[in-house]
């Protein structure tokens, strides 16, 4: 965080920003304290202005709500036409967000910055809400002018319908407003607006007449400007510091202050969120929302749990982060949360528990209150009118509850009746008391092993057998001393106290053990994706673990060259998803931004699309499709979402950096080959080519006048530089082929003593003179070769021999087993190799001899390499103590079966 | 006189053919196409089909599979070098010797000596082979080495036998599997490795340099009754 000294990671942040927002549209949004106080008159003022000053400006959607007026100010602007929507058989006028990005004005004015899209309407809108679209058109560096009203503004949403008794439900994240370039106050006094109402001025539709006529009241009206005007102020203020932000004499680095705000699943969790966002605000701190799940909640029904995840997003939405933990106790946890990220406030609700039940399970905040060092609560009390509950956003998944298990009761009887037979064995010896112990352990164990339930139920049992049986008087359920009272109420009260300590415990290690096992997959996967090579197999291993942790069907798209997503053509897991919706995968990869299920775009979606980043370049996405969207959109659900997908998006990073470095290698390598070959062909095919041409033609044009003995000569050079030039193109040809590593090894296994006879058989004659001993170890594996490219390999060794070597030279073919290797040498007592680097021999083009009277241009060797290299093994030179030259080469014993 | 047909699509390589094979006893018919080759084997019904692989209007290939359809004529592949499968290919098509580009004279004319040999025109393929200093007499199943007998397995005397009719002509690793396992053995390189070796060991003077039973790496083996 940024105690202390500049942050290195923030002033790049801040760089970065500045950066993208020269490139973004600057937004200029119109700010009022209430309808018609004339935003979009003064908009479209503000509009005709500049358009005569030479701007170019176009009008992309204006509600003119009839005015005649804004009509005529309209008039001269150019206009996109409205994409006309169909909605339960009306159809509506709305803003056309594709065509205006088609159009690409510099700038074009867009009214009601807050205004909801249809959702159900067709065709579908892309975003739910017209700020988004907003922001895409910001993207595509459009200008956007835009009006809104303060009621709409998301974290003063209840204070304002505290205010006014109406519930606003169109609103706009707090950071729209905090990130346009520009925002133009239109203050109007509350007696001009309401003299404005009584002339019809201000248009109110007619189902809200009511409602309007609540809301515009002088009082209202009043608060509504003064909510308004400190809006701006405080905006002023926050860009004046931001104006100065990193000027340490005058402002030294001050750690900022850091506000948790506790939330439970009540109804009172999103006003807290929003009072959060106010003292947030209000304080300049870092504020986090955190949500305890503890064992009680746990026990909720599905629908209650899900409200948190509405409560999370909504903070996310203001800035907040969001966190879940969990713990035996909400206060504990939370007071070591706010230790360890260094918060020195805690908001929460103030407790609504009143007389005994207070006293007997306080409340959250009462616990913190009383458990609270060197941290402020802040506690909030509930909104007086408890202004109509927010409804669930989510689906309300119906309640599950969990499963009885007969069979558990069962075995609680069970217990008790052995307890009874062996209380009837003690009976005689002892008295009924000591008996009665014997029952409370049982009723203690059973609680253990059993829960709550069959627990309880074991423990009336108990008591009833302890009564029926031991009691006196005796087969009675009449009981003649008070104190057994006593006994069945502890052996009562023993079952209940363990089974819930019980059930708590298997709860927190449920959740514990779940969370461990997301957090071993995580790195299982990444673990695994490090090892994967090749970018065709990473896609596989990805949506296999994906799929697994979140239960989900799930696919990973990735552009072809023109960046078009494509489907994969191979869907090998059960778990891929087969219906992704290219479309929106499309947007996703194209802006970098998350769309589909539980975002703001096209949150109807069954799928949810994460864009893969590398930097700020999107290299895929991934597109997952929850059994229960529950696994995606639970915000540390989500926030473990996008850790996969980063880790993802790395690992195909990595893999695309390396295909890329490998190409430019073979490119770069092949590039030198052909200068090199260029070079060296003037030399060696041109002289051979010399000869025969000047031979052909003395026995073309003097063949009669020349002898045979001379002709015969001409001939055989012929024939000879013929040989020379094809052996020469045959190398040439071969070493490409096998350097492009697109030659297919025909492998099999074979015997190194069949190879070397095979190879030696082939060189006999040009080996005359030299003795060839074979020295190969008993215990020598097959190996799995193409055998005559091996065969090759020795022959153009033996070759290599018969060039450099004088006649009399003696030969050596060893080989030995080393690990999954047969080690094969062919070593020869001759002149040694030349001085210098060993390895430049099996560079192309190198000759022993560099102008003398070998023939060939120095690609055997090198071919030895490529060939060796082609099946996994190397080849090295050697110079032998007692003279002469070693070359040793490696080949696999290790195949696909072993015989 | 023995008649050959080259099937060649160029003419400079049909020019030379046609005078090295001349000049050396033997009648040439040309054909430059597949087409043209097919109805030159049925109407001149040569003793021996030279056939390139790389022909314009068809593989070389189809040829020889066509050949077969009506005669048991030898046949040897001329190829270019780089392509060792599509010989495998050639040979297991029916072809019974192959040539690699460029070629000598020398060589090629001892090939088409050993081809003919096998034809059956030129039957002389007794039932008693001589490799080196050992004599088999596959009729009677029996062997001797230095005149001490020694003993063959019957598995080594069908591999042997197998080399023996096509004797100085690649036999390749399917056809003697077919031969001496059966047509339905899988292919089981690694059991026809071990029995190649231990005919070597038998028979070979020098078993790590085979002179007789001489390996075609990645194609097969040849058996060499000269030992050259």
């Amino acid at each position: 965080m940024s105690e202390g000294r500049p942050d290195p990671d923030q002033l790049l942040a801040t760089v970065q920003a500045e950066e993208a927002r020269a490139r973004r549209g600057k937004l200029r949004i119109f700010f009022g304290a209430a309808a018609g106080v004339g935003k979009t008159f003064a908009m479209l003022e503000a509009a005709r202005t500049a358009k005569a000053n030479g701007q170019e400006i176009v009008a992309g959607y204006i509600e003119s709500h009839g005015r005649k007026e804004t009509e005529q100010l309209l008039e001269g602007l150019e206009q996109l036409p409205p994409l006309a929507v169909r909605y339960r058989g009306i159809v509506r006028r709305e803003f056309d967000l594709d065509a205006a990005l088609r159009r690409r004005p510099t700038t074009l004015l867009v009214d009601e910055l807050a205004h909801s899209n249809l959702l159900e309407g067709e065709p579908r809108p892309r975003h739910a809400k017209r700020w988004q679209d907003i922001e895409e058109l910001l993207s595509a560096g459009i200008n956007v002018w835009t009006t809104v009203n303060v009621q709409h503004i998301e974290s003063l949403n209840d204070l304002i319908s505290q205010i006014t008794g109406v519930r606003q439900r169109e609103t706009i994240p707090d950071a729209v407003l905090d990130q346009a370039d520009d925002i133009e106050l239109i203050d109007l006094p509350p007696d001009d607006l309401l003299e404005r109402l009584r002339q019809g001025k201000v248009y109110v539709p007619e189902q809200a007449r009511f409602a309007v006529d609540r809301f515009f009241r002088k009082p209202n009206l009043v608060a509504l400007r003064e909510l308004a005007l400190r809006r701006t102020a405080d905006r002023v203020d926050a860009a004046a510091r931001a104006a100065f932000p990193a000027d340490a004499d005058s402002r030294p680095w001050l750690a900022r202050e850091r506000l948790l705000v506790a939330v439970g699943p009540d109804a009172q969790a999103e006003q807290l969120v929003r009072t959060g966002k106010r003292l947030a605000d209000a304080l300049d701190a870092e504020w986090v929302v955190v949500f305890v799940e503890t064992p009680n909640l746990l026990r909720m029904p599905e629908a209650e749990r899900n409200r948190r995840i509405d409560v999370l997003r909504l903070a996310e939405s203001l800035g907040a982060e969001a966190v879940t933990l969990d713990g035996p106790s909400a206060a504990e946890t939370l007071l070591a949360y706010a230790a360890t990220r260094k918060a020195n406030r805690i908001v929460a609700g103030m407790s609504t528990r009143r007389g005994p039940r207070a006293w007997w399970r306080p409340s959250t905040t009462t616990e913190l209150v009383r458990m609270a060092r060197d941290v402020d609560i802040i506690t909030v009390a509930a909104a007086s009118k408890a202004a109509t509950p927010a409804p669930s956003l989510s689906s309300p998944a119906p309640a599950t509850r969990p499963e009885t298990h007969w069979g558990r009761y069962g075995w609680a009887l069970a217990a008790s009746a052995t307890c009874t037979a062996a209380g009837f064995a003690m009976y005689p010896l002892f008295d009924a008391t000591d008996i009665a112990m014997l029952y409370v352990l049982t009723a203690a164990l059973v609680a253990v092993r059993l829960g709550r339930g069959p627990s309880v139920l074991a423990a009336f049992a108990n008591t009833a057998a302890l009564n029926w049986c031991f009691v006196e008087p005796r087969f009675s359920l009449s009981v003649a001393d008070a104190t057994y009272f006593i006994t069945f109420a502890v052996m009562l009260a023993v079952s209940v106290v363990v089974a819930t300590l019980m059930s708590s415990v298997r709860q927190q290690t449920r959740v514990a053990g779940a969370r461990e096992r997301r957090t071993t997959l995580l790195y299982r996967m990444t673990r695994e994706l490090a090892a994967t090579r090749g970018l065709a197999r990473l896609p596989a291993v990805a949506v296999r673990h994906v799929a697994e942790v979140f239960d989900a069907e799930a696919v990973i798209l990735l552009p072809d060259r023109s960046g078009r997503l494509r489907p994969p053509r191979e869907l090998p897991l059960a778990e891929s998803l087969r219906e992704a919706d290219i479309p929106i995968a499309q947007w996703t990869f194209d802006h970098g931004r998350q769309a589909g299920l539980g975002t703001d775009t096209l949150p109807a979606a069954a799928a949810v699309y994460l864009p893969l980043q590398a930097g700020a370049r999107a290299l895929g996405v991934l597109a997952v499709r929850p059994r229960n969207p529950r696994r995606v959109l639970l915000p540390e659900q989500r926030h473990l979402l996008d850790t996969f997908a980063a880790q993802i998006a790395a690992a195909l990073e990595r893999v695309q950096l390396a295909e890329a470095a490998e190409t430019a290698r073979v490119a770069a390598e092949t590039e030198g080959l052909r200068n090199t070959l260029l070079a060296s062909i003037s030399h060696d095919l041109r002289t051979p080519l010399a000869v025969i041409a000047g031979a052909g033609s003395a026995l073309a044009e003097h063949g009669d006048e020349l002898d045979i003995e001379t002709r015969r000569r001409l001939a055989r050079s012929i024939q000879s530089r013929a040989g020379q030039m094809s052996d020469l193109v045959s190398n040439v040809l071969d070493l490409m082929r096998y350097e492009s590593g697109r030659v297919t090894l025909n492998r099999d296994w074979q015997t190194i003593d069949d190879l070397v006879g095979a190879a030696l058989g082939s060189v006999e004659q040009r080996l005359e003179g030299r003795p060839v001993e074979i020295r190969l170890a008993a215990d020598l594996p097959a190996v799995y070769v193409d055998a005559s490219l091996v065969v090759q390999l020795m022959v153009n060794l033996f070759d290599n021999i018969a060039k450099y070597t004088p006649v009399g030279t003696h030969v050596t073919v060893a080989a030995a087993r080393a690990g999954d290797w047969v080690e094969v040498a062919v070593e020869d007592d001759g002149p040694g190799l030349p001085d210098g680097d060993r390895s430049r021999v099996f560079d192309k083009f190198q000759r022993g001899d560099a102008e003398g009277t070998v023939t060939g241009v120095g690609l055997g060797l090198a071919i030895c390499r490529a060939i060796a290299r082609a099946h996994g093994g190397d080849i090295r030179a050697e110079t032998v103590p007692a003279g002469g030259a070693r070359f040793a080469f490696t080949l696999p014993a290790a195949g696909p079966h072993s015989t | 006189m023995h008649q050959v047909l080259v099937v060649e699509d160029e003419p400079d390589i049909r020019h030379v053919l046609r005078v090295t094979l001349e000049a050396n006893g033997y009648r040439v018919i040309e054909a430059a196409t597949a087409a043209r080759a097919e109805i030159e084997a049925r109407s001149h019904k040569p003793d021996l089909l030279l056939v390139d692989l790389g022909l314009p209007d068809g593989d070389g290939l189809n040829v020889i599979r066509k050949v077969r359809e009506f005669s048991p004529v030898p046949v040897i592949v001329l190829s270019a070098r780089t392509l060792e499968q599509s010989k495998v290919e050639a040979l297991d098509a029916g072809a019974d010797d192959f040539v690699t580009k460029p070629f000598g004279a020398r060589e090629l004319l001892a090939r088409i000596r050993a081809a003919l040999r096998r034809s059956p025109r030129g039957e002389r393929l007794s039932t008693e082979l001589v490799i080196g200093q050992c004599r088999i007499d596959l009729a009677a199943r029996s062997a001797a080495r230095a005149g001490e007998e020694m003993r063959l397995t019957p598995l080594e005397y069908r591999v042997l036998e197998t080399l023996a009719r096509s004797a100085g002509l690649v036999v390749t690793h399917r056809q003697l599997l077919r031969e001496a396992w059966g047509p339905d053995r899988p292919e089981d390189s690694s059991s026809l490795r071990v029995c190649i070796k231990n005919l070597r060991d038998k028979l070979e003077p020098d078993p790590r340099r085979p002179r007789f039973i001489v390996t075609e790496a990645g194609l097969g083996y040849r058996l060499r009754l000269d030992g050259r």
